[in-house]
């Protein structure tokens, strides 16, 4: 049995027909093909699979797909605009945030529902807001930085240089 | 002219795909026509499997296939590092199969798998076989498992011992403790941790019927050895059918180094149902159970001295747990790598160690960041202060009097190192240790700490400082010392590298080593740039796939660095030479008389002839004019050995304050001097150290992998095992020396493992500072509030 799920995903409506059991997580990164979305566990603690539902972060592994029925989905893949990365990727690459890169996606989007809510957060608001987000491979210290800086651009407003060259 | 970028903090290359949700992880990857395997794993930590009844899960919906073990003609998995090496110490060995047979011999090991359309089927049928099963007694924990009555696991292994391997001197230790002025004696518990990357493991396995060919990709450090492996010892396929490929991988900490049943389980089940893909991804549960996990020592160490702090012996008799079964080089871990390196940083002129392999009805322990290290330093770490303890001597005192001297480099040390037969030495080549242990003390507040201890007594608390000096053997490794002394496992520790300029100039190195977060892509297309005068961004670093790059052993002992890098050094060096002497053909000059700055390439005397690494690969690639015995193309391999491990140092320092009224441990502040020697890339460096202090902090403080006597995993989800948060942690503060290995031109030494191996006893050591006002010695990890206060009521003579 499927039944019908009308979702807008990083600005394009999809309309889908899906298993009512199957996740959120499941429809973006299977049957969307949004893959960099990731599952790092099957408790709801890790927070890789972490999105955007009507402007704030959840876990889209603790969503099911039919609970999401007629949100905004933004996922990591939406994050950037055509020829900008979105600041908080840029200051991620720039301030080393991110090893391995398999938290990386989660983090950038808890991230982004902080310095919605508080664009100028001391570390330890910080360290609080991504306490669902679980990284093995940074000490989560270079996150942090990330995200300070991030914060400072996004208040001053202006794009953050970006390049796509390393160096 | 290129910019010279060894040893700058470059943005990383990998990071443009990973921040924009665009890495390639196994479970990202879908193939046409790709199916799902699910593997139904034992619920029982001890049981015989009477029947399996897989008929109603074979007429589930979308099933294609169920196998069971009797199904599989593989072999049980390799054991590549027996304990001793090829030393003739008797290991009784029991690998895992495939699928189990007849027994299990922990909760997770694999019985039954399903093949179907989705992996929600696979799911589904799964918990349609039915399994008669016997269950047996079980025993976990290792002192309990070598006692007279205790259940047996496997025939050939009476008292559950795999091995009983000892190094050092016994007698002299035995005499030097006999005789010493002081004696401290402890039994200390490194625990069980689960590594937990973030990305679990998986496979897609593909048999193409068309060709009799199968391409395996893996989350693998390894895949060179996993082809290998797989091959020759475990499905008798033959090498030069099989591809094996790993895609960006989410961490690993060393639990994706070794050959899993799994690989094996979708080659073998893409053949049987005609040739689809099988996709087969570990669950976090699954996880849990059927990866390695890592340490799970008891040891009773014994530390002998004398009154001026002077150590003369340190002996050691430790039960390592490897679990039911034994993984790859589990019993590598507990005593090359452990005992031989006992005796850290410090001049002990007696050491002795029994190290005895216990199997337990418990998932198989193998190696985990640091990987017998980690243990070693928290052993001699402790012991180093409980010996300070006892004499009434300062923690950092000691330490300097018995660090080995800078001048007594190259140092053998007691523990074997350099005791092998055969001529093949790994000896501690440099280091001077009291510069890092006096920058960390001045840089954590060392000397102010009774100020601090007062002042945080007026808040209800209680301060301690905890210090670690150590070394870390790493830049594994000599293949003539791992291999032909019988010290490792039954193979070479080379590395790889090829590259090609290719005919427009731009240069593509092949690495044999396997990154999983390190930034090998980064840091080696730095190297390699700084060799050859090339711009960095027309270099690029690839890897990871057996077709295509030169045989390698893959990435673990922080070996990529400074074994891989001097690959690529010496790769580039014959490029140079092939260069020079094709540039010498082209401006008709002499060999000799051409002179290389960067990427040109002049005669000597006469700057304007010249000719750059771009133009020469584009006449030497086409070919049209080459010199007599000159070959086409710029393209150089080499299989470089290392004539030694390097030898990392420092000294960390941890800060804690511990809350008197609920034995709440807060690490206040952590501070890092470490001697990586030269840095190819700072910001990565620095990176790695975070990532290892957070996991050796991890250990001392929350995590710890817990078993109900009956085998059950009870931290059996990130629900219930301590993955430290970003809240946990202070800003750690790094600062460095610089001793330049000796070993590899660049001067580099590894760093991924440094940090946890320096960082579990620093904040022991913290932890038991502060409670040492109260009477305690010691507290076993993790430092969990139940624990430490449960510590501080038995010493005020309370009901703990």
């Amino acid at each position: 049995m499927t039944v019908p799920v009308s979702l807008v995903v990083n600005g394009v409506r999809r309309e889908l027909s899906v298993e009512p059991r199957r996740l959120l997580v499941q429809v973006l990164r299977e049957d969307l093909d949004l893959t960099g979305t990731h599952v790092g566990c099957d408790t709801s603690q890790c927070g890789t699979c972490t999105v955007h539902m009507d402007g704030k972060a959840v876990k889209s592994c603790t969503v099911l797909a039919v609970q999401a029925d007629g949100s905004e989905v933004t996922t990591i893949e939406g994050m950037a605009s055509s020829d900008a990365l979105h600041p908080i990727q840029t200051a991620f690459w720039e301030n080393h945030g991110l090893q391995c890169g398999f938290c990386t996606p989660g983090m950038i989007m808890s991230a982004a529902d902080l310095l919605a809510r508080n664009n100028n957060p001391s570390d330890g608001e910080i360290r609080h807001a991504i306490e669902g987000n679980f990284c093995r491979c940074t000490g989560y210290q270079n996150i942090v930085t990330s995200i300070r800086e991030a914060g400072k651009v996004m208040r001053e407003g202006a794009a953050a240089p970006t390049s796509t060259t390393p160096a | 002219m290129a910019i010279d970028v060894l040893g700058a903090p470059v943005k990383r290359v990998e990071d443009q795909r990973l921040i924009q949700g665009e890495g390639n992880y196994l479970d990202d990857i879908k193939l046409a026509s790709m199916v799902h395997m699910a593997i139904l794993r034992s619920p029982y930590a001890h049981a015989n499997i009477k029947s399996i009844d897989t008929s109603a899960a074979k007429s589930m919906p979308g099933v294609l296939a169920v196998f069971t073990g009797a199904d599989i003609p593989y072999n049980p998995l390799p054991m590549a590092w027996p304990a001793g090496g090829s030393a003739g110490i008797q290991n009784n060995i029991n690998m895992p199969r495939v699928l189990a047979t007849d027994s299990v011999k922990w909760t997770g090991e694999g019985v039954a798998a399903v093949v179907a359309e989705t992996a929600e089927q696979a799911f589904d049928a799964r918990e349609a076989i039915h399994v008669q099963w016997e269950p047996l007694p079980t025993v976990v924990e290792v002192e309990d498992a070598i006692k007279d009555g205790a259940p047996q696991l496997h025939e050939n292994a009476p008292n559950n011992t795999v091995f009983v391997w000892t190094v050092g001197d016994k007698d002299g230790t035995a005499a030097a403790i006999d005789s010493a002025e002081v004696v401290v004696k402890r039994r200390i518990v490194n625990q069980r941790l689960i590594p937990n990357s973030m990305e679990g493991r998986g496979d897609i396995g593909w048999y193409n019927p068309g060709t009799d060919e199968y391409t395996v990709w893996m989350s693998s450090q390894t895949p060179h050895i996993q082809r290998l492996l797989l091959t020759a010892f475990v499905t008798g396929i033959p090498e030069h059918k099989v591809r094996c490929i790993s895609p960006d991988i989410g961490g690993a900490f060393g639990s994706k180094i070794f050959c899993y049943a799994d690989m094996a389980l979708v080659m073998f089940a893409s053949k049987a149902i005609g040739g689809k893909p099988v996709k087969w991804v570990e669950t976090r549960r699954e996880n849990y159970q059927s990866t390695i996990h890592g340490r799970d020592h008891v040891t009773w160490l014994e530390i002998a001295g004398n009154r001026d702090g002077e150590i003369s012996a340190i002996r050691v008799k430790t039960l390592a747990n490897l679990g039911g079964r034994l993984s790859t080089v589990g019993p590598g871990i507990p005593t090359t790598l452990y005992a031989r390196v006992l005796s850290g940083c410090y001049k002990i002129p007696n050491v002795f160690a029994e190290v005895t392999g216990v199997y337990t009805n418990t998932t198989f322990v193998d190696a985990y960041r640091g990987a017998g290290r980690p243990e070693a330093t928290y052993v001699v770490e402790r012991a180093m202060d409980l010996f300070a303890k006892e004499i009434g001597m300062d923690p950092a005192a000691i330490r300097r009097k018995n660090f080995i001297a800078p001048d007594a480099f190259p140092y053998e040390n007691p523990s074997g190192l350099g005791t092998a037969s055969g001529g093949a030495k790994i000896y501690i080549d440099s280091g001077n240790y009291e510069p890092a242990l006096n920058r960390a003390l001045v840089m954590s507040g060392y000397l102010d700490a009774d100020k601090a201890k007062a002042e945080a007594k007026s808040r209800g608390k209680l301060l301690g400082f905890g210090l670690s000096s150590y070394i870390e053997v790493c830049g594994v490794a000599p293949s003539k010392w791992i291999g032909a002394v019988g010290e490792g496992w039954g193979a070479a520790m080379w590395e790889s590298s090829n590259i090609k300029v290719h005919l427009t100039g731009k240069v593509i190195v092949t690495m044999g080593t396997q990154p999983q977060g390190q930034g090998h892509e980064t840091t080696f297309a730095q190297v390699v740039s700084h060799e050859l005068g090339v711009p960095m961004e027309d270099v690029i670093v690839q890897h990871s796939d057996t077709q295509g790059t030169p045989f390698g052993y893959g990435s673990y002992g922080s070996r990529s660095g400074s074994v891989g890098s001097h690959a690529a050094v010496k790769a580039a060096a014959k490029i140079r030479e092939k260069a020079r002497r094709y540039a010498a053909h082209m401006l008709e000059a002499s060999p000799d008389d051409i002179e290389i700055d960067g990427a040109n390439y002049s005669v000597r005397g006469s700057p304007d002839k010249v000719k750059t690494i771009q133009e020469i690969a584009f006449a030497l690639d086409l070919g049209f004019s080459l010199p007599d015995g000159m070959e086409p193309y710029l393209d150089e391999t080499v299989y470089h050995d290392t004539e030694n491990c390097t030898w990392p140092f420092g000294t960390h320092v941890a800060v804690v304050e511990i809350d008197e009224e609920t034995g709440a441990v807060e690490l206040s502040k952590y501070v890092a001097v470490d001697d990586v020697g030269k840095k190819i890339n700072p910001m990565i460096v620095d990176g790695q150290l975070h990532g290892g202090i957070a996991q050796g902090v991890g250990q001392a403080l929350w995590e710890g992998a817990v078993y109900g006597g009956d085998g059950q995993l009870l931290s059996g989800s990130m629900l219930d095992y301590a993955v430290p948060r970003a809240s946990w942690f202070p800003k750690l503060e790094l600062d460095e020396t610089v001793t330049p290995s000796p070993v590899n031109p660049l001067g580099v030494k590894g760093v991924g493992e440094a940090g946890a191996i320096a960082s579990t006893a620093a904040v022991a050591n913290a932890v038991a500072d502060a409670l040492s006002p109260l009477g305690i010695s010691h507290v076993d990890m993790p430092l969990t509030p139940a624990r430490v206060w449960g510590a501080m009521q038995a010493a005020k003579g309370g009901q703990a």
